[in-house]
Order: structure tokens, then C-alpha cells, then sequence
């Protein structure tokens, strides 16, 4: 497993938000669910993203919505996971 | 009235949900799909949908894969249903297709089982005639995904007997769900309601007055719905919202029923919603 830092992810992961709700103006630690951003369901493709993109297995341990509610947070999460996976 | 397994017949986009549904809340759950194929796919959906519902609705227990597959068969062999006590009908909103699994499932489940019509806009008297057992029928408006949701709009039928209402009163009560017993038109009161705003959400559209974000957010951030109507559309998937658009101009011959020509359009180019990662809005996530 590659190390991936929460700098690195940040970007990818803010790309992929941008284009998937298409609103100007959402900031990394705005909290998408609890603002209204995006419903719930979103929570699924976030999931579904960071697990293809960056190649992490999630347990259902990691299946928290705090670890995906901003993108700084989703971005720390990916961080933490892969710094944890078995090399 | 406990339930030793149930049928969910039709394991698409919402019936992958029901099952998974009934295996969260510990009811044994037999998917029946068309070929072997679809069945693999459906079971590859419903344990997706198994994994990421206590995400979406921490209340939701946590199950692992291998406890699921103990509560779950998924076969394209429909004879398997007459192993089960109560039959959840999901298929396509489309009575050629409707009228003879009816029949089928009639020869094959025992006299006593209840037919639960989970469909968006037949009458479920039109079902109930299909069948030798009218007063065991009925219909259950379940909405997608349906472990998110906590009321299901239940639908009595003509025929309907008080035992049959018990019954599905019963299994939702093991699903935790409050039903809304309404009475039998085409639509029923949901998708009566829900389709013409999602037909002339498009329309707006079409006729260029907003974007398909600004429409959403108007219903979400005015009328605090928690999603918008083309949102909705994208979920229930474009085609299926066509067709039951179909379904309420073919009984009704109302033209406020009328799919418009962006919806028709959209289903027939494949640009169905979050199944296809393609709708009025997009789902990169989930592009093919």
C-alpha cells in the first residue's frame, strides 16, 4: 500500500465532491450532511469513491458517517486507513 | 405473526433494498430473480446495500457478509417461493409482465400466503383478479431504499380481508415501519402526488425557466422536502418514473399525466439516474 497523506488526498477528494453536487462555494471543513449539502444517500458514492480511488478495503468499523462528513475529514480518514493497511 | 421466510420477487433497483431490509431486521429472505445471472447481480446488490445501511441510518444493526448470507438465498427459480409464508411481488411496472407471474405464483405459494404488491401505480384490484385468492392481497408502496424508511403506504384492495391487513400490518411491525392503510386507485395517493411534481420539475426544465440544481434546492431549502424532484426521479430511476407516468395517463386519461418529452427522452437514451451514474444529475460513483 502506497502511503497517502491527507495533503495529497485532499485534492481528489474535493475534485470528486466538486463535480459530483456542482455548487460553488463549499469550503473542506463544511460539514455536507449536516448543512444540507448533500443527503445521505451521497454518503454511499463518497464511500464507494475513496475505496476505488485510494484502493482501501472498509470495514464496517469505517462505515461511520463522521469519518465522510467534509472533505477534510474524508481526507484524514484516507489518510489514517492507508497509513493502518498492511504494506 | 412471526415469519419464517419471505419472497421478494423482483430485485432491482428497489427490491434489492426491501430484501435487504428484511435480513437487517432478522427475517430469512428469499430474492427470486429472471435468470442466474441477475440473481448473482442482485445479491451482489443486496449485500452493498446491507453493508452501507447502518451508514446511512446508524439505528441499523451491523451485520457482517457471512451473517447475511445465513439469512439470505437469492435463485432465478420462482417454484422456490413455495417454501415461503409471505410473498413481496417487485417486478416491472408492467402488467404483461405483472399479470402472468400473478398466476404462476398463485399455482405455486400455499392456499393461506399472502401477495404483497409492491407496486407504484396498478390498481391491486386488477392484481387480486389475476389470482384465485383476491382477499390475500394487497398492496405496499415501499420506498427506496426501503430500510430508510420508517412509513409505508399500504393499499387495500377491494377484496382485502382484515386477516391479509394483520398480516402485512405484522411484517411491518418487524421492520419497524408504521403503514398507512389507503384505499385502491391507480398511483394510490404517493405517486398520484409525486409524479406530477417530478413531471413538471422536468418540464421547468425543459422550458429553460431554472437548472436542475436550482429546482432541487427550491424544494429542499423552501419547502424543506429532503430531496428534490428531479433528485427523487434520479433515485427511483428515470425509465420507472416514465412508466408509471404511463400507467396513471393509461387509467386515468388524464394529460396532466403526460410523461414530458425530457423524461421520455431521458429513459430512452439510458440516462436513467444513479443506476446508470447518469440522470438530471450525475453519479460519477457510479458509472458503468
Amino acid at each position: 500500500m502506497t502511503t497517502v497523506s491527507a495533503d495529497s488526498a485532499q485534492p481528489i477528494i474535493r475534485q470528486f465532491i466538486h463535480s459530483a453536487i456542482n455548487l460553488d462555494g463549499v469550503k473542506d471543513d463544511d460539514n455536507l450532511f449536516a448543512a444540507g449539502i448533500v443527503n445521505s444517500l451521497f454518503a454511499v458514492q463518497l464511500t464507494t469513491f475513496v475505496e476505488t480511488r485510494f484502493g482501501l478495503e472498509l470495514g464496517m468499523e469505517d462505515l461511520d458517517i463522521e469519518n465522510f462528513k467534509s472533505i477534510a475529514a474524508t481526507a484524514a480518514f484516507v489518510a489514517r486507513k492507508a497509513a493502518a493497511a498492511p504494506a | 405473526m412471526s415469519f419464517r421466510r419471505v419472497a421478494v420477487v423482483g430485485v432491482g433497483n428497489i427490491g434489492s433494498t426491501v430484501v435487504a431490509d428484511l435480513v437487517l431486521h432478522g427475517v430469512p429472505a428469499l430474492g427470486v430473480e429472471s435468470t442466474p445471472a441477475a440473481a448473482e447481480a442482485a445479491q451482489a446488490a443486496v449485500l452493498k446495500a446491507i453493508r452501507f445501511a447502518p451508514l446511512l441510518l446508524p439505528a441499523l444493526p451491523k451485520i457482517s457478509r457471512n451473517e447475511a448470507l445465513a439469512r439470505l438465498r437469492l435463485t432465478s427459480d420462482l417454484s422456490e417461493v413455495s417454501d415461503c409464508d409471505f410473498i413481496i411481488e417487485n417486478v416491472t411496472e408492467d402488467w404483461a409482465v405483472k399479470e402472468p407471474l400473478y398466476r404462476r405464483l398463485d399455482e405455486l405459494a400455499a392456499p393461506g400466503v399472502c401477495f404483497g404488491a409492491n407496486t407504484s401505480c396498478i390498481a391491486i384490484g386488477r392484481i387480486a383478479a389475476a389470482t384465485r385468492r383476491p382477499d390475500r392481497v394487497v398492496g405496499m408502496h415501499l420506498m427506496n431504499p426501503a430500510y430508510l424508511k420508517p412509513t409505508v403506504e399500504v393499499i387495500r384492495g377491494q377484496e382485502t380481508s382484515d386477516q391479509t391487513l394483520q398480516a402485512v400490518n405484522s411484517l411491518f411491525a418487524q421492520l419497524g415501519k408504521q403503514a398507512v392503510v389507503v384505499g385502491d386507485m391507480p398511483g394510490f395517493v404517493s405517486n398520484r402526488i409525486s409524479h406530477l411534481f417530478m413531471n413538471e420539475a422536468a418540464l421547468v426544465l425543459q422550458d429553460g425557466l431554472a437548472s436542475a440544481d436550482q429546482i432541487d434546492l427550491i424544494f429542499r431549502n423552501c419547502f424543506g422536502h429532503k430531496m428534490g424532484p428531479l433528485a427523487t426521479a434520479d433515485l427511483i430511476g428515470v425509465d420507472t418514473v416514465v412508466r408509471s407516468l404511463d400507467v396513471l395517463y393509461d387509467a386515468y386519461r388524464d394529460p396532466k399525466y403526460k410523461a414530458c418529452a425530457l423524461l421520455r427522452s431521458m429513459a430512452d437514451s439510458g440516462r436513467c439516474g444513479v443506476k446508470t451514474g447518469r440522470g438530471f444529475h450525475s453519479y460519477p460513483a457510479f458509472l458503468p
